[in-house]
């Protein structure tokens, strides 16, 4: 019992807590975006899985973390780029798509995967990972510099986007007609904005987001690549969004939560302690379906989500 | 007034056409518009002035021809190059991003700053609003606000813009005729003000009412363009439909039969509290149509709504020959006889993806008529859909056509074949001609007027006024969720029916207040 209790509060758990959100609120800031210009991106889990081989793949053989994450990353836009042709332009279902382009991608990787590295022997291949970045001084503080000021730099830089994104979203041009966009795609036709054209930035974007998630999985965190890397993290991703309503402020308590639910189980398993961390696990979709009834009224959810849009319907 | 110069055109067609599948839209369109005046487009519903509209907006391109503007022709592929040459739109259906502010609507899709600038976009709407007096709190989410209100938001945006010519297509539509009166003084100054208007109806006395210039259009073609002070209402009927119409068809009295509706003392609470119904009491009987005046949103959604099992009554009952319907489902009182014809048969009518034949059995595939042995009984689905199609002269293909290439009046036969199919005993009408052209809306009151005849009690909610008066045995008319004030047809006057729903008490001394 004082193990299940310790470990709410032990600094390891909170510490890897933050460094398990990252990837989350990447990967759902990216998604949010998305959504916003009325584009249900389903498809992140298999982003992530294609962006993490594609940081390993690189980051392995050229040698070079720098150049794997800007591989992984360009591998997300490649991919969200794909998603744009299909529901943007061809308009297809956006669920069909989504869903299509998780088997493409995680299919994809895998046979890229074994394409470069077939053996099958019990040694996994594994790649440099990025070193913490311990900011001078702050990490030095007991506790709290281990648990928030020695993550990783990509840590940083994901929790140092929200204010940005937010400063975008609510205070420009580009991030008034965004959210225009998502909500009434027509009125915007009318008064000239590039409907396609802006669902093609937020879904680059969200494979921007999606790619550095995908890289953060394999050369920050393991240096390793396998098919289940993504474990589920896309579809959290997904459910932070509408557990955050839409508001960057609430996607970073949720990814932070969530990713809190998570090292908290993985440190009872670690410790054996005999609860159920299933129940832990399946946690954020409960959670997430009572913030939409919570939320019911009050929904940020963007009024043409999923819905593509042709001139001139009625 | 004497016609302009040549040289004062401002926008014109030359030659312009348009096809779409199976329809020419707009067949070689010429046409001037002028500088400082305002144009009528007038025409019956499908004539092709919303397409012609949209090729001035550059929502589409003309298939042949050219569209100049001060005397060039513009090439336009978006409504961008349209607002950037100074043309500037509002639709019927509003485009407006409801849970965004008035501002910010006025702000999208203006080139400016990479940051917004609302305060200056503040200022200078609020002197729009000066200007052409508009009164609009700025920072209310639209979808807050009332339809009239809305569409004051859509001009601003155009006005905003800068626009030189407006174009307005129906504006009058969702509008109390007080709202219409201040619409119009309010062009009228526009246009001394030297904006160009261009206004789109199918309403023969705005024509009159606002108009320099009127240009008559018939099934894609310009039959006419005059000077409005040189023609009259009959001339422009004419044009418009190529033979004399009366819409008043000719409705005989009938003695009213027993009572079927009795509603009394309904409440109904709404979300928003907008719209709800209090303390309302009604009567409809065998034979007789009751007419419901009222301005839109004074509680005629909550009415239809509580009738055909849409919403429950918080108070009241709702008697249907003396048996209380209050419980049942929308599916049980379609099975004792209650049929209903909704005012929005695009979104509750009808499955505009599905066939018209499926359509015309919708909420009746249960029946055993056209059910077999759990399966759908294909032959007979089959016979009513010709029998219908046939019947109610409805024009398609055929009934295994998909519903969504109808227009709109052959939209509303199929819901009315399909209500009208039971021989309802209880016939719950809401808006039946709205949007609907001349010889449909010829038709669909015909069609009531028989049911009527049949033996039914018609419950007809409409804001057309000429239509109750015409069709109505007698008229009860709604202002802020109560009934308030009912008058034998006979007795009806447009001045009386008009106080109440302004929500003044019939006392002459208050009508004056």
């Amino acid at each position: 019992m004082n193990d299940v209790l310790e470990a709410l509060i032990n600094v390891g758990v909170l510490a890897s807590a933050i460094r398990i959100a990252t990837p989350l609120l990447l990967a759902a800031l990216g998604e949010m975006v998305t959504e916003r210009a009325g584009i249900l991106n389903l498809g992140i889990e298999g982003t992530i899985t294609v962006s993490a081989f594609g940081s390993f793949v690189v980051a392995d053989k050229a040698d070079s973390l720098w150049l794997g994450v800007v591989s992984g990353v360009g591998a997300g836009i490649l991919l969200s780029l794909l998603m744009a042709v299909l529901v943007s332009s061809i308009k297809v279902e956006q669920v069909v798509a989504g869903l299509a382009l998780n088997l493409f991608g995680i299919g994809m990787a895998f046979y890229l995967f074994r394409a470069v590295y077939p053996q099958t022997g019990s040694e996994m291949p594994r790649s440099d990972t990025f070193d913490h970045a311990e900011i001078p001084l702050l990490s030095d503080i007991p506790a709290v510099g281990e648990v928030v000021f020695s993550q990783h730099w990509l840590t940083y830089a994901a929790i140092g986007c929200c204010p940005l994104l937010w400063w975008a979203l609510n205070r420009t041009q580009f991030g008034l007609e965004l959210r225009s966009v998502g909500n009434n795609p027509a009125a915007c036709d009318m008064r000239g904005i590039n409907v396609t054209g802006m669902q093609y930035l937020a879904l680059m974007f969200g494979g921007l987001m999606a790619g550095l998630a995908g890289a953060f999985l394999s050369v920050f965190l393991s240096g390793l690549f396998f098919v289940d890397v993504a474990a589920g993290r896309g579809w959290i991703a997904l459910a932070i969004v509408i557990f955050g309503n839409w508001r960057i402020g609430r996607i970073l308590a949720g990814s932070l939560f969530f990713g809190y639910l998570d090292a908290y189980q993985l440190s009872l398993q670690a410790r054996g302690v005999d609860v159920p961390h299933q129940l832990l696990l399946a946690l954020p979709f409960a959670l997430t379906i009572a913030a939409l009834v919570v939320n019911r009224r009050r929904s940020q959810e963007p009024l043409h989500l999923g819905v593509p849009y042709f001139r001139g319907e009625r | 007034m004497n016609g302009p110069g040549a040289d004062s055109v401002l926008l014109q067609a030359r030659g312009v056409t348009k096809r779409f599948p199976g329809v020419v839209a707009n067949d070689d369109i010429t046409l001037e518009v002028h500088r400082a005046r305002v144009h009528c487009l007038l025409g019956e519903n499908g004539a092709g002035k919303s397409t012609l509209a949209d090729l001035f907006y550059g929502v589409h391109e003309p298939d042949e021809g050219v569209i100049e503007l001060r005397g060039e022709p513009i090439h336009m592929v978006s409504p961008r190059d349209a607002i950037a040459a100074g043309i500037g739109m509002v639709r019927q259906h509003f485009e407006l991003v409801t849970p965004m502010s008035v501002l910010e609507n006025v702000v999208i899709g203006t080139r400016g700053e990479a940051k917004v600038d609302l305060r200056a976009a503040r200022d200078r709407l609020g002197e729009l609003c000066d200007l052409y007096g508009v009164e609009v709190d700025l920072d209310t989410p639209v979808g807050d606000l009332a339809v009239g209100q809305q569409q004051w938001v859509e001009i601003l945006k155009a006005l905003y813009l800068g626009c030189e010519v407006l174009i307005l297509d129906e504006p009058t539509a969702v509008l109390t005729p007080e709202g219409i009166e201040r619409l119009f003084a309010t062009l009228r100054r526009m246009a001394s003000e030297g904006l160009t208007i261009v206004l789109i109806t199918h309403k023969l006395h705005e024509v009159m009412e606002i108009s320099d210039d009127v240009t008559v259009l018939r099934r894609g073609r310009v039959v006419r363009t005059s000077l409005t002070s040189e023609v009259t209402m009959a001339d422009l009927t004419r044009m418009m439909v190529g033979r004399d119409v009366d819409l008043a068809i000719d409705v005989a009295e009938t003695s009213r039969g027993d009572l079927v509706l009795d509603v009394s003392g309904l409440d109904v609470a709404t979300e928003s509290g907008r719209g709800s119904l209090k303390q309302v009491s009604l009567q409809v009987h065998e034979r007789e149509i009751l007419g419901i005046a009222g301005v839109s949103g004074n509680g005629q959604d909550a009415l239809f709504d509580v009738l055909v099992g849409m919403s429950s009554a918080d108070a009241g009952r709702i008697l249907v020959d003396a048996k209380d319907v209050a419980e049942l489902s929308p599916a049980d009182r379609l099975e004792i006889g209650i049929a209903s014809v909704p005012a929005d048969r695009i979104h509750q009518g009808l499955m505009m993806d599905f066939r018209i034949s499926e359509n015309l059995i919708l909420g009746r595939q249960r029946s055993g008529r056209y059910r077999r042995r759990g399966w759908l009984n294909q032959a007979s689905i089959a016979q009513f859909a010709d029998e219908s199609v046939t019947d109610f002269e409805i024009a398609a293909p055929s009934p295994s056509h998909v519903t969504r290439v109808l227009s709109g009046g052959n939209l509303q036969k199929i819901v009315m074949a399909r209500e009208l199919a039971g021989q309802p005993r209880l016939l719950v009408v809401h808006q039946p001609t709205r949007g609907l052209d001349i010889g449909a809306t010829e038709y669909v009151r015909r069609r009531l007027v028989e049911e009527r005849d049949r033996g039914a009690a018609i419950l007809l909610i409409s804001e057309d006024l000429d239509e109750l008066l015409n069709l109505s045995s007698r008229i009860a008319v709604m202002f802020d969720g109560r009934i308030v004030g009912e008058v034998d047809r006979r007795d009806a006057t447009i001045d009386r029916i008009g106080m109440w729903m302004a929500g003044v008490s019939g006392v002459p001394g208050e009508a004056l207040a």
